[in-house]
């Protein structure tokens, strides 16, 4: 039989079950679906982790407290306190540190900013003059404060867009944080929202002057800005090396701070989000596997409810290929009709997930060719079976069931 | 080996099925010969190996021993395949039951076989066998729309439709009244005076005379044979 007429008998006999065909559709529908949308989400999500960490920019090394970092396990994080001012005077000098660009020290608190009647909770970090670079932000309206005012712990304070948005406040304002005036001097030009955090909810205040009068305490933690993208290696080094040496601290594995650098968050950020990603998308295959059982489920039935059409077919003269190719094109139409809405499906979650609930998706060609491509592969497979249990069934056996 | 006027040669067919000491031997050094244009009646009670005898001139199934020459051709050892090409080519069957696809029209029954073999103009030739059978104004029809006789009809130009050698009816008027069965008897009469070969296989004496000679087949073996 040639294969355009077996398509034609096997559309003929599947919309002559049109519910059974629809049902069966349906498994393989939803599997693809599954695995196109929760791909979608995951690279979303694995898109916007990148986003944020690169808009922080690349040159950018975090020096952080007491943590230390063995075999990929944080242990004790902030546990000791161990960097001071004079570490940070020491990465500041350009003899030992060439490939430093800027350090700016950090501590951070959340604490309720109040204008008038406004009251609005954010993280206020106490930094120098050296956050702007580092964070490589830029000013919106107004300054940020300058060495001056952290060596004269000035009552000064720099707002992201959405504090000051929430606060009603611009610049010349007093806020209050704790009770403590501080005149909004700037307001930091948007960095936009991306995935988890807003980076514009956020206020900075001089280091000095968040130390004496919010958080006291010492540095959390030492942002660097290495002079260029490849330059950080050696920021790196002279910056570890800078570190041991005020620390007095001669075997290197017995450091009390951590350096890492954005490509070290960066590559763990995105392992997280991919291992998230494939533990999705196995869950959303598995339902594709369950879809594909249901096919040859459905192909068995129709063997043995068409047993006695196929006993005739062989009467006639199908040859067991003849029969074989029928019951297997049957199920990879199935499979294939369920694959397509499936995509389509999947592309219709794309489009109103982010639009009704918050929640990025972005489809990309591959895991939409291969979802279907496994689904007509799973059809198939699952296809052979009842296939060639219709190619060996014996004519007059088949004949003779009714 | 056969003569050359022979379409159906048997030569000692022994059927059986099962295996060990549960075997049941279906037909026994069973020898018969038919001859190209004959119409011949297979009779015999249930049990007797008819059916069995059936399957084998229909190369629906091979014998255990023996040899099956068709046409000049040895059959008793063809595979599967081979033995679908043969049927397909040059065997009409006609069934107690009709065995027509209750979801294809008249024609498009009548059409299944050539869609086994690359043939064109399906259609006309479909329709030029449904003609012969007196069904011209009812090839649209489903079988459900057509009575028993009607369906039979349809059958027998199923049958006809790849112009085989041997036209093999089983039991064909098994399922009609009779009047049908009239009807369903004179068109299988009118093909074997137009010269083709038929064989029907029945327990109905009202049916044999149809047939210009009829055998009777009892426990596997040959016992009779009658010229009408």
């Amino acid at each position: 039989m040639s294969l355009l007429k077996t398509i034609e008998t096997g559309l003929r006999s599947l919309l002559g079950h049109r519910l059974r065909s629809v049902l069966t559709t349906l498994g393989i529908l939803f599997g693809v679906a599954a695995v196109i949308a929760t791909v979608g989400i995951g690279q979303a999500s694995s898109d916007s982790v990148t986003a944020r960490i690169t808009s922080l920019g690349t040159n950018l090394l975090t020096v952080t407290a007491g943590s230390t970092v063995s075999a990929g396990v944080f242990g004790g994080a902030g546990s000791a306190n161990t960097l001071t001012m004079s570490d940070v005077q020491g990465l500041q000098d350009p003899q030992s540190a060439p490939d430093i660009a800027a350090v700016a020290p950090v501590s951070q608190g959340r604490a309720s900013l109040i204008l008038g009647s406004a009251n609005w909770s954010t993280t206020v970090s106490g930094s120098t003059e050296g956050w702007l670079v580092t964070n490589t932000r830029t000013m919106g309206s107004g300054t940020f404060f300058n060495a001056n005012d952290v060596a004269t712990r000035t009552q000064v304070i720099v707002l992201g867009t959405t504090t000051a948005a929430n606060l009603g406040a611009g610049v010349g304002d007093i806020v209050l944080v704790k009770q403590i005036p501080f005149q909004v001097i700037g307001v930091l030009a948007s960095a936009g929202s991306q995935g988890f955090g807003n980076q514009d909810d956020l206020a900075v205040v001089p280091f000095t002057t968040a130390q004496d009068e919010l958080f006291g305490g010492g540095v959390q933690r030492i942002l660097l800005s290495a002079t260029s993208a490849s330059t950080i290696g050696s920021a790196y080094l002279e910056a570890n090396q800078i570190l041991l040496q005020t620390h007095h601290i001669t075997n290197p594995s017995q450091a009390d701070f951590t350096i890492t650098t954005q490509t070290q968050v960066l590559s763990t950020a995105q392992a997280v989000t991919q291992t998230l990603t494939i533990l999705l998308a196995s869950v959303a295959a598995i339902s594709l596997l369950v879809g594909g059982i249901g096919v040859m489920n459905i192909m068995l039935v129709s063997v043995t409810e068409r047993t006695s059409e196929i006993g005739l077919r062989k009467a006639l003269g199908a040859t067991p290929l003849d029969l074989f190719r029928q019951f297997v094109i049957e199920a990879g139409m199935l499979t294939a009709l369920g694959g397509l809405l499936g995509v389509a499906t999947g592309l219709a979650v794309g489009y109103v997930v982010p639009r009704a609930a918050n929640i990025a998706v972005h489809i990309t060609p591959l895991p939409v060719l291969v979802a279907v491509g496994v689904a007509v592969v799973v059809g198939l497979v699952f296809g052979v079976y009842p296939a060639l249990r219709a190619a060996r069934l014996a004519p007059i056996e088949a004949l003779r069931a009714q | 080996m056969p003569a050359s006027d022979e379409l159906i040669h048997l030569e000692s067919i022994t059927k059986v099925y099962g295996t060990g000491d549960g075997t049941v031997a279906a037909l026994q050094d069973f020898s018969l010969s038919v001859a190209s244009g004959e119409s011949l009646a297979v009779m015999g009670p249930s049990g007797s190996g008819k059916s069995t005898l059936m399957n084998i001139l229909g190369c629906l199934d091979t014998p255990t021993s023996g040899r099956y020459w068709f046409a000049g051709q040895d059959v008793s050892r063809l595979n599967e395949t081979e033995l679908a090409h043969v049927r397909n080519r040059r065997i009409g069957f006609v069934f107690q039951q009709f065995q027509l696809l209750p979801k294809l029209s008249a024609w498009r029954n009548v059409e299944l076989p050539l869609l086994y073999r690359n043939v064109r103009d399906r259609r006309s030739l479909a329709l030029q066998a449904l003609e012969q059978v007196g069904l011209a104004n009812r090839v649209d029809h489903r079988p459900s729309q057509l009575s028993g006789g009607q369906q039979q009809r349809v059958a027998i130009a199923r049958a006809l439709v790849t112009n085989p050698d041997l036209i093999l009816a089983d039991e064909p008027t098994g399922n009609l009244d009779t009047a049908s069965s009239r009807d369903v008897l004179a068109v299988i009469r009118e093909l074997n005076e137009q010269g083709r070969t038929i064989i029907i296989i029945t327990h109905d004496p009202e049916v044999a005379p149809v047939a210009k000679r009829t055998v009777h087949v009892r426990d596997g073996r040959l016992v009779e044979q009658v010229a009408a």
